[in-house]
């Protein structure tokens, strides 16, 4: 079987300060994959990088079997979607959430578009009154959500999740998180999922990466969430102050 | 009895909208003292609304309307701009739910720090440049000559929340009000940014009003806890009371946490038709 997402000895820089070094990993097409991590660690920038958004880098990246080039790419939108950390940078502060949710819709001309848009409110607890206001008249937690909802419109294979329910209060949060389970099992989605949040990590994953300064330093079934059987001291002080 | 730092009441937000007026704060009272008020609630429930009010951020169409709203007894709605802008960042501040898009895009950090801290008190450059040195280590930067060179889309989530923070805290505010301040962060460091905030509540006599959606966090750094929901305070209780809390709403919010050893297959969600109308 081919992996969803594979990264061989990825470095990463920004503007030629190297950010990331030898990552490597897999992660299984229908794998929902977690990275955790230091603040700064460089988490964001490899999904970055996999979006085609970080492009100094080197080493080897394939996406559902596909050696990965070094710019964007209109066909990877179709099959791997990002939410963002950052729910104000990623919506444009002049567009509704109507034109953000059909422009995808129309770039890769698909049908239904009043429909589609109204589902994937809906799916994300977000009502009609919504659909024609822009990112400003809207709480941060809406706002992101809208994010969320975007990700979803094109039906993805792969879902880039960089903290997507940190700054959802806990009811939304777990909408979202059932709403992102359910859809992967229906779907057999694959999830790469950044987060500070061990405990929805346990929930959401099936194995958690641990980085600090830009290196992998341990990979662990999320059982060791359960056990708190990481062997890495970073790790185990990651878990220990998490409450585990 | 002495005068609380922030007294607000009745306390009204409301924005036009195309199917008429909507009030999406609505009625909200409390004091402020020096001590540590937190602010739970559902996203949208007006928690960053209440905040921006007291600082006269609403912008426009948007109205606020309040019975009394006062700092130190200076009643803030009647303030000309002009000083409303001399109090902001220097005796209220605020640290903004989204940090890296409410800091000035084309000046590096570290110059945005020294310029809070200018309004403050007056030092010579290398005096300036020595205490945002050391602000920027107590937020648990570890390179901070290196991120005091940097723009603001040149930091990750976590480092523009801490430069926020160091931001609003250096010149010493006598109110910080915090919208979800560490929301990126993992929860060692977090705990260290808000000792550092406990300590000037401690020390300085700060007030702060913690917004969050983390129950756990509001409920070990706060001495009284509001909960809203749709614009409205539903509940009010001491931190240490919060496990105890009896309105559905909370009961049901605290169901909604994850837990480290997670075993359920969903996670309950809130019936949101078991307080409508309340
Ligand atoms: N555009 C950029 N230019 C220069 N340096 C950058 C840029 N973006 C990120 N960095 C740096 O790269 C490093 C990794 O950042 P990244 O955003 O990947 O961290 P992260 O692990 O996602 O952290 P957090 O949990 O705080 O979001 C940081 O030191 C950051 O300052
Ligand atoms: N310009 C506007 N016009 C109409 N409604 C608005 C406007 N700005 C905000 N609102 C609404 O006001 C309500 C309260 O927003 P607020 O930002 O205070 O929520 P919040 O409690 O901080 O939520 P979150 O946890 O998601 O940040 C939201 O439902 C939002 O949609
Ligand atoms: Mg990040
Ligand atoms: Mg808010």
């Amino acid at each position: 079987m081919t992996a969803a997402i594979s990264l061989n000895n990825l470095d990463i820089s920004y503007s030629g300060t190297r950010v990331v070094e030898g990552v490597t990993f897999d992660v299984a097409e229908g794998e929902s994959f977690a990275l955790v991590g230091e603040s700064g660690s460089g988490k964001s920038t490899v999904l970055k990088a996999i979006a085609g958004l970080a492009p100094e880098w080197s080493g080897e990246m394939s996406i559902l079997g596909q050696p990965r080039g070094h710019g964007p790419d209109k066909d990877l939108a179709r099959t791997c979607q990002m939410v963002f950390q950052d729910p104000y940078g990623s919506l444009h502060p002049r567009k509704t959430v109507d034109a953000v949710l059909s422009e995808p819709l129309a770039i890769h001309g698909l049908g239904n578009r009043s429909e589609r848009i109204e589902k994937a409110l809906r799916d994300v607890g977000l009502d009609r009154r919504f659909r024609f206001r822009y990112p400003h008249q809207m709480s941060g937690g809406q706002r992101q959500r809208v994010a969320i909802a975007r990700a979803l419109m094109l039906e993805p294979k792969i879902m880039l999740l960089d903290e997507p329910t940190s700054a959802l209060d806990v009811s939304v949060q777990a909408e979202i998180l059932n709403l992102l389970k359910r859809l992967r099992a229906e779907q057999n989605l694959t999830y790469l999922l950044v987060s500070h949040d061990l405990p929805v990590v346990g929930f959401m994953c099936d194995r958690v990466a641990v980085m600090t300064k830009g290196r992998i330093v341990e990979i662990a079934p999320v059982d060791a969430l359960h056990h708190g059987d990481f062997t890495d001291p970073y790790s185990r002080q990651l878990y220990a102050a998490s409450g585990g | 009895m002495t005068e609380p730092l922030l007294s607000v009441r009745d306390l009204r937000v409301t924005f036009p909208t195309p199917q008429g007026p909507v009030e999406v704060v609505k009625g909200v009272s409390f004091d402020l003292g020096q001590e540590r008020l937190g602010i739970v609630g559902e996203s949208g429930s007006g928690k960053s609304m209440t905040g921006r009010a007291i600082l006269r951020l609403i912008r426009p169409p948007g109205k606020v309307t309040a019975e009394k709203l006062a700092f130190q007894g200076r009643d803030l709605l009647s303030l000309p701009e002009r000083e409303m802008r001399a109090l902001r960042g220097a005796r209220i501040s605020m640290v903004m739910q989204d940090p890296r898009y409410s800091l000035n895009p084309v000046m590096t950090i570290g110059r945005q720090i020294a310029e809070a801290l200018r309004v403050h008190e007056n030092l010579s450059r290398s005096a300036t440049r020595a205490r945002v040195r050391d602000m920027l280590e107590a937020v648990q930067i570890n390179d901070p000559d290196r991120v005091a060179n940097m723009y603001p889309h040149e930091v990750s989530g976590g480092m523009g929340q801490r430069v926020m923070i160091a931001m609003m805290l250096i010149p010493e505010p006598q109110i910080l009000i915090a919208d979800e301040p560490t929301s990126a962060l993992d929860v060692s460091v977090q705990a260290q940014v808000l000792d550092l905030i406990d300590t000037l509540v401690k020390d300085k006599g700060m007030g702060l009003i913690l917004i969050s959606h983390d129950l756990q966090l509001v409920a070990r750094y706060c001495d009284q806890i509001l909960v809203m929901n749709a614009g409205r305070v539903v509940e009010r209780c001491a931190a240490g009371e919060l496990d105890k809390a009896t309105h559905p709403y909370t009961r049901g919010l605290l169901a909604s946490v994850p837990r480290m050893n997670e075993d359920r297959d969903t996670l309950p969600t809130l019936d949101r038709t078991a307080w409508e109308g309340t």
